[in-house]
């Protein structure tokens, strides 16, 4: 009896609380519902300020394929970002690997270097490595693309600090056992480490697919932008048309908001994961 | 004796196989960090167009700062870093708090919700917030409905108010992102510390102050230190939002600096100079942060 009166209050004394995070919630969910609703209503009734679902989704996708090259922009950014996830969790993880398993001073040294590069700005390179990639016949290419992405400190960290966790004695055994060194990461590491590869794959997909600037510099030919670009060229036109718009955000964000909603758990560890 | 030289064989054998494996990941970042930074300092004391680049010591320098646009681009940019970075880390550690509470229900609901702005692309809410805040935009309609105005006030079009909309945008996207640092340091936190705090009679705020702000500084600094350098670095923002109008009131660092190189006549001396600027700002208040952070008490 007392218990449930005294959870009651509990959950009284919690009534600011709720509110609180009820407006914020709604704050932080509404411009999505509202480029959802957006997508699918025509621009006299956008500018009137209608809030429900309407019945242009149709047209408005009509005319976002008819001007802007839609499934070539998607189809540029699956590749772009998932090379770029793939060379990356590969080359990363091995070095966090080679870094952890095998420290001595001297790599300690050199990954206190390494991480200076996190203070390197992007627009800072962004110049040398346009004309580094436009003499080596880079631009518009998908290399162009995932070269300077695929190595980042943020990323060898994470496995780095993840690869503390993996028992030494594994290591040990399976040296006994006449593996080599790198059957061990391939064979042992890999499988163990599963859930860190999942974390530091939704990171680097969410990070590359939502790129601008720098494929903003060498994606220099109208045909090898991405979605984040053609989004981006919608809203430079002479007429705004708010539905068409807001077809082209709705498409670039369903990859990621799918990524967001079932793996949201590995998400906020991505986040994270360089820093435990 | 056979034993121990092929023991060392064996040593000098792993030795080779853990710089292998690091081998990749630092050429990499050595040649696309590194060495373009190298580069864009070269060349930040040349200046010239096409293949015809002489040296012109530091004479990119002395004109960035009598740059009328690029300081007004320095000054927006510090604007936001200052008025932005505050409001919403401190927003981010009240809602962790809350959310930390043992007794809420529906945190798995409010935690989704807080944090879903992180799943759009910076372009993506940028074009949003410019609709909403578009003359014929959401926010007017609804004022105008509300008859707090009497016409749709032109947001963008105006300074001040262009200033905020990138703000109240940028608090929107990235609070729920720092926010799940702080659950993360929160959760390090045994929840008996809190119990006893409140058997002593510590209130919410005493507790916050006494036990959350102390024992999530490590975080506090991070986070503070990334908002930091992603503020220094809008780009997407700037170029989306409000195209860093009105007549570049609103214009960032990085903006300014992709225009001098690929708008109109590009100048890649002068905007490496420019970008070297920002590396050296970012790095000296790195450096601040990390100092400051170091003072264990």
């Amino acid at each position: 009896m007392t218990e449930k009166k005294n959870k009651s209050m509990i959950q009284r004394r919690l009534i600011p609380t709720y509110i609180f995070l009820t407006i914020f919630s709604i704050i932080s969910v509404f411009p999505f519902l509202w480029m959802i609703s957006a997508a699918t209503n025509n621009y006299i009734d956008i500018s009137k300020g209608r809030l429900m679902p309407g019945a242009f989704a149709a047209e408005n996708f009509r005319n976002l394929v008819s001007q802007q090259p839609l499934a070539r922009a998607m189809t540029n950014s699956f590749v772009y970002a998932i090379s770029v996830t793939i060379i990356c969790l590969f080359i990363c993880s091995l070095a966090g690997y080679g870094f952890e398993v095998y420290h001595d001073k001297w790599k300690d040294k050199l990954f206190s270097i390494l991480l200076l590069a996190m203070m390197v700005p992007q627009v800072a390179t962004m110049i040398p490595l346009f004309q580094m990639f436009s003499k080596a016949k880079l631009l518009n290419t998908t290399i162009g693309f995932f070269l300077p992405m695929i190595s980042t400190p943020f990323m060898i960290m994470m496995f780095r600090q993840n690869a503390r966790a993996f028992p030494i004695d594994i290591i040990e055994a399976a040296r006994i056992d006449g593996l080599n060194e790198i059957q061990i990461f391939f064979r042992m590491f890999f499988p163990t480490m599963r859930s860190t590869y999942a974390a530091a794959a939704v990171i680097t997909f969410m990070n590359s697919w939502n790129a601008y600037l720098w494929p903003k510099v060498i994606m220099t030919d109208g045909k090898s932008l991405n979605m984040v670009m053609l989004i981006a060229n919608t809203i430079g036109g002479y007429k705004i048309d708010y539905g068409m718009i807001m077809m082209g955000v709705l498409f670039c964000s369903i990859p990621t908001m799918i990524v967001f909603f079932v793996l949201q758990k590995q998400f906020a560890e991505g986040i994270t994961g360089a820093v435990k | 004796m056979e034993q121990k030289k092929k023991g060392m064989t064996l040593i000098a054998k792993q030795k080779a196989a853990g710089w292998a494996f690091l081998t990749p990941a630092t050429l990499m970042i050595a040649v696309m960090s590194f060495y373009p930074m190298i580069r864009a300092f070269i060349l930040s004391l040349q200046t010239g167009k096409g293949a015809n680049y002489r040296f012109t010591g530091f004479s990119n320098y002395a004109r960035m700062f009598q740059d009328r646009v690029f300081l007004r681009s320095v000054g927006n940019t510090f604007f936001y870093l200052a008025i932005q970075v505050p409001i919403m880390l401190v927003l981010a550690i009240l809602l962790a708090q809350l959310l930390n509470n043992r007794d809420l229900r529906f945190k798995g609901l409010f935690r989704t919700c807080v944090f879903l702005p992180c799943a759009t692309s910076l372009v993506s809410y940028a074009i949003i917030f410019r609709f909403l805040f578009a003359q014929d935009g959401l926010v007017n309609n609804a004022l105008v409905k509300l008859g707090l105005l009497d016409q749709g006030f032109n947001f963008l079009g105006t300074a001040w108010s262009a200033k905020m909309v990138i703000i109240i945008a940028l608090v929107w996207r990235w609070t729920g992102y720092n926010m799940v640092f702080y659950l993360a340091g929160l959760q390090n936190i045994e929840y008996s510390v809190y119990e006893a705090a409140k058997i002593d009679g510590a209130n919410g705020w005493k507790t916050f102050w006494g036990i959350t702000v102390p024992l999530l500084k490590p975080t506090i600094i991070m986070t503070f230190i990334m908002s930091i350098n992603g503020t220094l670095q809008l780009f997407d923002e700037s170029v989306n939002l409000t195209n860093g109008g009105p007549a570049n009131a609103t214009i960032t660092m990085s903006h300014y600096i992709y225009n001098t190189c690929f708008l109109r006549a590009p100048n890649f001396g002068y905007g490496s100079a420019m970008a070297f600027f920002v590396f050296i700002i970012v790095a000296i208040l790195a450096f601040i942060n990390l100092k400051v952070g170091d003072t264990r008490d």
